[in-house]
C-alpha cells in the first residue's frame, strides 16, 4: 500500500476514486429516492457529446462534457416538469442523440470512436493535476449541497406535492439535483468511466437501504461504502493490472450482494418481537367471513393479542384473527 | 360559527379542467378561523380536486383562491398549513418515522441551517399527539395503514399549522385509528386550528364537524349544517344524489337557495 502512494499518478487516481466515490452515492441518493436510478446512465452519453466537441475543438473534455451533461440533464427535467417527456420518449432521443453526436464529432475531428473508449471505461491513472483540481473543487460543492440541503432535497424527492405545501421551490431543487448528477457524470468519465458511473451512483445507495435503517443512515452508509469500494478498488487494480473503474463497480456489486443476506438477517430479528403475518389475503381476494355480532369491542389493552395486519389490527381471538371491518368483525 | 369575520381560507367560483374536462365547474368555498368543514361528495365528484387546487397543487382555469388573505400566487407563509394528502411515497418505506414528520418542519425552516432544538421538540410532540412515540425509529413502511396515516397527520401537525388540510384521512383504516383522529382533531379544534377534511362519509368525525360542503359533479349542492344533509346524503356511493338536487347556475345564491339560508349572509 505505501509504495503505490509514492507514484504521483497513483496519489492522484487514489484522491479521484475517492472522490468519486464520495460524490456519486451522495447525489445518487437523490436519484434512487426519486426512482430515476437509469437518470446517470443517460446524462453519461449526453456526456459524450461534449467529450466529442472537445476532441474537436482541442479544449479539455471535462469543463465541456460538464457543460453538455448538465445542459442534458435541465432540458430533460423541464421536458419533464412540462410533462412532455411522455413515455420516456424524449429521453430516449435526448440520451441517443448524445451519443450519436459524440460519436459522430469523434469521428470528423479524426480521432475516431476509439478515442472514446478511455472516457466511456475511465482512465484513472491518466488523472491530471489540473483535472483532479477541478474534481475536487466540484466534489466540494456538490457535498455541501447534497448534504446541507438534505432536509429540503428528502422532501423533495420523496413527496413532491408536500414539500409544496412546505412552500420549498420544488422545480428548482428538481433541478439543483438532476445538475449536480449531471456533474457526477461528467466529472466521473476519469475515474470509473461514463458508462459504470451510473452503477456508482445506485449500488451503494441500494446496499446501504438493505443495512441501515432511515434516510440519513442510509445516505451516510451509501458515502461509506462508495468512498471503501472505489480506494480499495483503484488500489486493488494496480496491484492486479485490471480496469479500475471496472473493479470499482464490481466491488460495489459485490457489497450490494453481501447486504441482502444481512438485511434478512436484521429484518427477521426485527420481525421477532410482532407475530408474524400470513400471505396477504387482502391480494387474494378471499371472501370473508363475517361474524354476526361481537358483544366485545377489541382495543388496544384489551385482553386479547393485537397483530398488526396490512392497514388494520387483528385481534387473536379464541384462536383465530378478529378484524374490525365497517361495523362487524371479520374472522381470518 | 359559519363564517368568521376571519377567513382562513376562500375559493371564489373555481374553475379547474383535467384532461380539457372540467372537474370544478364554478366552486366557492370557505373556511372560517377555529372553523371544521367538512368536504363532501361520490366518488368523482371532485372533492379532492378541489383541496388540491385550494393548496396549489393544480391549477385553475377560473376563479380565485385566498388563502390567510392573501391570494394564492403570492401567498409565502405556508407554516400556517398542514396538509395530509391520502397517499404519500414518504410511505413507501426507507425513512424512520421521525424522519417523514420532520418534513413538516420546512416550511419554518431555513437552508443549510440543522434541525433546532425547538424543531425537533415539535416533531416529537406531533409523533407523541397521534400516539406513535415508539415507533420513533421505525422504518415507516412496516407500519399499519392507519399507522401510517397517523404519520402523515403528525407531518402535517409538526408545522404547528392554523389550518389543518385532510384528504380522506378515516378511509380504509380502522375504527382505532379513527378514534385517534376524533381526538387529535377535538384537541386542535379546541385550540383554535380550522380543519377543512375530505370524507366519503363523517362517520367517526360527525361530532366535530360545524359545517358540511357537499360537491356533485364539480359543483357545491350543499353547504350548511351537517344535520341539514338528511337522510338522502348518508352515503355517497354514487351520483344517486345528483338526480334530487337541480344543477346550481350561481352556486352562490343557489346553494343558500337551496338550503333554505343554511349560511348566514
Amino acid at each position: 500500500m505505501i509504495e503505490i502512494l509514492s507514484y504521483p499518478f497513483m496519489q492522484r487516481a487514489l484522491i479521484a476514486a475517492l472522490l468519486t466515490g464520495l460524490i456519486a452515492p451522495a447525489i445518487g441518493t437523490y436519484i434512487v429516492q426519486r426512482r430515476l436510478s437509469l437518470l446517470g446512465d443517460g446524462l453519461g452519453h449526453v456526456a459524450l457529446a461534449g467529450v466529442g466537441l472537445a476532441l474537436l475543438t482541442g479544449a479539455a473534455p471535462i469543463p465541456i462534457a460538464v457543460a453538455a451533461c448538465v445542459a442534458g440533464a435541465v432540458v430533460v427535467e423541464i421536458l419533464r416538469q412540462r410533462g412532455k417527456a411522455t413515455g420516456d420518449v424524449g429521453l430516449a432521443v435526448l440520451f441517443y442523440g448524445g451519443l450519436a453526436a459524440g460519436v459522430f464529432l469523434s469521428g470528423i475531428s479524426g480521432v475516431g470512436a476509439g478515442g472514446l473508449a478511455q472516457y466511456l471505461f475511465g482512465s484513472l491513472t491518466t488523472v491530471t493535476p489540473s483535472d483532479l483540481r477541478l474534481i475536487a473543487v466540484l466534489a466540494v460543492v456538490i457535498l455541501v449541497i447534497t448534504l446541507g440541503l438534505a432536509p429540503q432535497l428528502y422532501a423533495v424527492s420523496t413527496d413532491e406535492e408536500f414539500a409544496r405545501t412546505q412552500g420549498l421551490r420544488v422545480r428548482l431543487y428538481h433541478i439543483t439535483v438532476v445538475s449536480l448528477a449531471a456533474v457526477t457524470v461528467a466529472l466521473a468519465m476519469r475515474t470509473v468511466g461514463l458508462l459504470l458511473v451510473s452503477a456508482l451512483m445506485v449500488v451503494p445507495v441500494a446496499a446501504a437501504r438493505n443495512v441501515v435503517r432511515g434516510f440519513t443512515a442510509g445516505l451516510l452508509c451509501a458515502l461509506g461504502i462508495g468512498v471503501a469500494t472505489a480506494v480499495v478498488g483503484a488500489a486493488a487494480s494496480f496491484y492486479v493490472d485490471a480496469a479500475p473503474g471496472a473493479f470499482i463497480v464490481l466491488l460495489a456489486i459485490a457489497v450490494f450482494m453481501l447486504s441482502w443476506p444481512i438485511s434478512y438477517l436484521l429484518r427477521r430479528r426485527y420481525a421477532a418481537a410482532v407475530l408474524p403475518e400470513p400471505v396477504d389475503d387482502d391480494e387474494l381476494m378471499v371472501p370473508h367471513t363475517v361474524t354476526e355480532t361481537h358483544p366485545h369491542r377489541h382495543a388496544p389493552g384489551c385482553g386479547h393479542p393485537a397483530v398488526q395486519h396490512g392497514d388494520h389490527t387483528d385481534f387473536i381471538h379464541e384462536g383465530h384473527r378478529h378484524a374490525a371491518h365497517a361495523d362487524h368483525y371479520d374472522e381470518h | 360559527m359559519l363564517i368568521e369575520a376571519h377567513t382562513v381560507l376562500a375559493a371564489q367560483d373555481l374553475t379547474v379542467e383535467r384532461g380539457g374536462l372540467p372537474v370544478l365547474r364554478g366552486v366557492s368555498v370557505s373556511v372560517g378561523a377555529g372553523e371544521a368543514v367538512a368536504l363532501m361528495g361520490g366518488n368523482g365528484s371532485g372533492k379532492s380536486t378541489l383541496v388540491r387546487t385550494l393548496l396549489g397543487l393544480l391549477p385553475h382555469r377560473r376563479g380565485a383562491v385566498t388563502l390567510f388573505g392573501s391570494a394564492l400566487r403570492d401567498f409565502r407563509d405556508w407554516s400556517r398549513i398542514g396538509y395530509v394528502p391520502q397517499r404519500s411515497l414518504a410511505l413507501l418505506g426507507g425513512s424512520k418515522v421521525k424522519e417523514v414528520v420532520a418534513a413538516g418542519r420546512l416550511a419554518r425552516r431555513r437552508p443549510f441551517r440543522p434541525l433546532s432544538r425547538t424543531d425537533r421538540d415539535a416533531v416529537h410532540n406531533a409523533i407523541a399527539l397521534v400516539g406513535l412515540s415508539d415507533q420513533l425509529n421505525a422504518d415507516i413502511a412496516r407500519l399499519s395503514g392507519g399507522q401510517q396515516q397517523r404519520v402523515l397527520v403528525a407531518r402535517a401537525l409538526a408545522g404547528e399549522p392554523d389550518l389543518l388540510v385532510l384528504d380522506e384521512p378515516t378511509s380504509g383504516v380502522d375504527l382505532e385509528h379513527q378514534r385517534v383522529l376524533a381526538e387529535v382533531l377535538a384537541g386542535l379544534l379546541e385550540g383554535g386550528t380550522s380543519v377543512l377534511v375530505v370524507l366519503h362519509d363523517v362517520g367517526s368525525l360527525a361530532g366535530l364537524i360545524d359545517r358540511a360542503v357537499v360537491l356533485s359533479d364539480g359543483r357545491v349542492v350543499h353547504d350548511g349544517a351537517l344535520g341539514d344533509l338528511g337522510q338522502h346524503h348518508h352515503g355517497f356511493g354514487g351520483h344517486g344524489h345528483h338526480d334530487h338536487v337541480e344543477p346550481v347556475e350561481d352556486h352562490d345564491q343557489g346553494a343558500e337557495t337551496l338550503l333554505g339560508g343554511a349560511i348566514e349572509p
